[in-house]
């Protein structure tokens, strides 16, 4: 494989702080090949891409591209050799059109001046080659949905003839269809002869896609070998170093009769604890809500999540989900319809009053880094941000008191810290979620709203994720959970709502929480009796 | 098509709506001037927001990279200064004058572009520095007001031709000559990608400090273009112009509808802005207000101009938009 290698990178080290982010690393990619990279947070997998996109400069090591040997110092460099990265952090610029992103680095031009006509043939072009037709090239990015924007960012690749192509979580805000959509593109790029890297934590995804695999672990390269030489569980134990006997923690069961899948192996000191005896359906609903109507986003969307209930909102992407928990949260102007609480009827207008401790409802947001946290201010600050007034008397902060709570839940959580006081900003995506998290178990709440909580995190925090939000559940926490992984909602929720254009079309209970169920809700297909399909 | 009018309108509406503001304001003081509107009274109104103009095109330029320019003012107090020195005598002398002016202008924007460039310090806080030692620069060219400007010159410059006000004019074609070929190069693109997001211009490999360099650059030119004119219209150099200039250029950037965060605007924005500030400054005079309240009316409208455009948040549906 070396002879042919397109890109290799030999020796390379980098550290942040006292954290080594990659520890003398050899590796290599060739042309006409995917190759995917596995690893879990932290593992050095981002700091490899960036190395190799002249974001960030290695300490010690080389880089040969085609056996010749070149170092970056900036994008531009290594944009120059035809390299170039769809980054997890959407490298869009808002206030600007589709059309003047796409062509952001050299647009067309006549007589020295961009030639607004040519770009946008440009951008339309370059849009069709991804199957977004229907995005208007005159748009704002910032009018765009997150998955959309990540389509334009795709484009916006493509457009600059690139020889090697990283696409870093590239696929974390799509939906199904558009994964699809880009798989062939890859496709089509890889039988053009380019290297592709393609980062991922879905192992599903470098099954499908890739050629070669590369696991990262601690910022070692640990293996290469060809997809297909080791299975799923092989693969997993590589990245965390450790065997895993189950991504998902068990359902309790309710109404229906026990089936055999679900035969409850949790700790019972667990479930000592929780104040809701699983097992059995707890009868408190916690949260009503009745004819909901929002704009023409939301329409008419009545159900209920009672306590230590794990709700799932599937549907395809941009179907009302996000609306919908932003209305619970009292972020939307203008909602019709009744909400009650532990059956009172309550009329929330902002997060801050969501959150009282008589409604407790809170919510991790998509976007951590603009929603969910204040990354330049420190660990302790962030998790203790909603809580200050539990911390505090006569509005001065109690350090001491403050102090303890946050450090007792940074070790409750495994996050991994340096020192309470790095900014939020210096800890990887999976430990960033872990904070948002904290910040809320610390504020105590009793409904947590949770929109893709998952994206962008790897293998192991995932598993952590699961097995927190399920315990919570059983000490009482009402969930409203809505993600775009189907396996998520089949392994995690109690109960699914499929919502289409604003409208809920399906509500899936127990056994009838199956992939090929979920899909075919979300389509708004109707369905007879399947059962046999399963994943 | 791709651009419906709505679409335009929604992507424009800041424009729209200090446009319509201009247009009030400039109907109500033409109805107010006694003399009512005619090329005299015109020309009068344009020379008076002529050099705001100017300098808010200036401020713009950094505002859209999402800095702030302090030193707008300075630099102006500075070519003024320069200008009372060096754009006299002989046709030749007064355009080689008049391009020293410029120079100096550009240089100006230059260092300052250095320092928020290699120096990494925050732009607010580099052109407070700069600022001060461009004045302090202007009072050693200039330590008393006086000097000369070419009479010719500014008889040209400040009148009208075939009806139209020669500093409209100038505006235009500055306008022309610069802003819209500027935007249309990559630099000005870069400008607005900066200023809407840094690090995504960054990664998108664009040369982000050359951007900045430019922006900076060009201000600095702009600003003494603004020199220039209030030393036509006064004939003399005055080290202590600058101040008022500098806060007002924001105020006029802001109400002409550029975004303080940056990416959202531009020049002819900055334009609009400056003379509705104006002319709202003269509607006071000829409203007969007492020349005490006149600071305290000024405000006033001010403010009510500025709240217009925080109209499109009652029609805000979702909160988070709110900080979008």
């Amino acid at each position: 494989m070396n002879e042919t290698a397109f890109l290799e990178v030999k020796g390379v080290s980098k550290h942040y702080g006292g954290i080594i982010a990659l520890d003398n690393v050899d590796f290599a990619c060739c042309r006409s090949s995917i190759h995917a990279i596995l690893g879990e947070n932290g593992a050095g997998k981002s700091t490899l891409i960036k190395v190799i996109a002249g974001v960030v400069r290695p300490e010690t090591g080389q880089m040969k591209l085609e056996g010749r040997e070149v170092s970056f110092t900036i994008p531009s460099d290594a944009a120059r050799e035809g390299i170039f990265c769809v980054f997890q952090e959407l490298s869009l610029m808002p206030d600007m059109t589709v059309a003047d992103n796409i062509c952001i680095t050299n647009p067309p031009r006549k007589w020295g001046l961009i030639d607004y006509r040519a770009q946008l043939h440009r951008a339309e072009e370059l849009l069709a080659r991804v199957s977004c037709e229907d995005i208007n090239p005159l748009i704002r990015v910032s009018d765009l949905p997150l998955s959309r924007r990540q389509m334009v960012e795709i484009a916006k690749a493509l457009g600059r003839n690139p020889r090697l192509l990283i696409l870093d979580e590239a696929t974390s805000a799509l939906t199904a269809a558009d994964v699809e959509k880009i798989f062939d593109i890859l496709k089509g790029l890889r039988d053009e002869g380019l290297a592709l890297l393609y980062i991922t934590h879905r192992l599903r995804e470098a099954e499908l896609l890739a050629d070669t695999c590369s696991v990262f672990r601690n910022g070692e390269h640990i293996e290469t070998f060809s997809q297909g030489h080791k299975t799923p569980d092989e693969i997993v134990r590589l990245m965390i170093g450790r065997a895993v006997s189950k991504t998902f923690p068990p359902k309790p069961q309710r109404e229906k009769p026990a089936s055999p899948a679900f035969k409850a192996q949790e700790a019972p000191e667990e479930r000592s604890k929780s104040s809701v005896t699983p097992g059995q359906t707890p009868a408190v609903s916690m949260l009503d809500i009745q004819g909901l109507s929002w704009e023409n986003r939301l329409h008419d969307i009545s159900f209920s999540v009672r306590q230590g209930e794990i709700v799932g909102l599937g549907g395809l992407d941009g179907q009302g989900q996000r609306e919908l928990l932003l209305a619970l949260l009292g972020v939307l102007r203008g909602v019709q319809g009744v909400i009650k609480i532990d059956n009172r009827r309550v009329r929330i207008d902002s997060p801050s009053k969501a959150k009282n401790p008589g409604y407790g409802i809170v919510m991790i947001p998509e976007d951590r880094k603009t929603e969910g946290l204040l990354l330049p201010m420190s660990i302790r600050e962030n998790i203790s941000l909603a809580s200050l007034d539990k911390l505090s008397r006569a509005s001065v902060i109690n350090r001491k008191m403050e102090n303890a709570r946050v450090e007792e839940l940074v070790r409750q959580l495994k996050i991994k810290i340096r020192t309470l006081d790095d900014p939020a900003g210096s800890l990887s995506g999976g430990n960033q979620q872990k904070l948002v998290v904290a910040k809320w178990l610390l504020l105590g709440a009793r409904c947590l709203l949770l929109m893709d909580p998952t994206r962008g995190i790897d293998v192991g925090t995932k598993e952590e994720m699961y097995s927190l939000l399920r315990r919570l559940a059983d000490q009482g926490t009402a969930i409203i959970f809505h993600s775009t992984d189907y396996d998520e909602l089949v392994g995690m929720c109690d109960r699914v709502i499929i919502l289409y254009r604003g409208r809920i079309v399906r509500e899936l209970v127990g056994d009838e929480i199956t992939e090929h169920q979920i899909v075919a809700s979300s389509l708004n297909l109707t369905v007879d009796q399947t059962g046999s399909c399963q994943e | 098509m791709n651009m419906s009018f709505g679409l335009f309108a929604r992507q424009n509406y800041r424009v729209l709506i200090a446009l319509c503001i201009l247009l009030v304001t400039f109907v109500a003081f033409f109805s107010l001037h006694p003399r009512h509107l005619s090329v005299y009274t015109l020309t009068i109104w344009a020379n008076q927001g002529t050099c705001l103009a100017f300098v808010s095109m200036s401020q713009a330029m950094v505002v859209l990279t999402a800095g702030i320019d302090l030193s707008v003012g300075p630099i102006l107090a500075l070519s003024n200064s320069l200008a009372s020195e060096v754009v006299n005598g002989s046709p030749s002398h007064v355009a080689f004058g008049i391009f020293l002016v410029m120079l100096a202008g550009l240089a100006c924007g230059f260092i300052n572009g250095l320092v928020v460039v290699i120096g990494r310090i925050q732009p607010i806080v580099t052109t407070l520095a700069t600022g001060t030692v461009y004045t302090g620069v202007a009072l050693f060219i200039r330590p008393t007001t006086g000097g000369q400007i070419s009479e010719g010159l500014s008889d040209a410059l400040t009148s009208n031709l075939y009806g139209i006000p020669t500093s409209l004019l100038l505006v235009a074609g500055t306008i022309l000559l610069i802003w819209v070929p500027f935007r249309r190069t990559n630099l000005g693109r870069g400008i607005y990608a900066v200023g809407s997001s840094e690090g995504a211009a960054y990664m998108s490999g664009l040369d982000v400090n050359r951007s900045k360099m430019a922006a900076y650059t060009l201000a600095g030119l702009l600003a003494s273009f603004g020199g220039l004119f209030i030393g036509l219209q006064t004939l003399t150099g005055d080290a202590m112009t600058g101040p008022s200039y500098t806060l007002i250029s924001i105020a006029s950037v802001v109400l002409g509808g550029t975004s303080l965060s940056g990416g959202i605007g531009g020049a002819l924005e900055a334009i609009i802005g400056a003379f509705t500030l104006r002319t709202i400054n003269s509607m006071m005079f000829f409203a007969g207000a007492p020349p005490l309240a006149q600071p305290l009316f000024e405000g006033l409208i001010l403010m009510a101009a500025l709240s217009l455009g925080g109209l499109r948040l009652i029609g805000m549906r979702n909160r988070l938009d709110l900080w979008q």
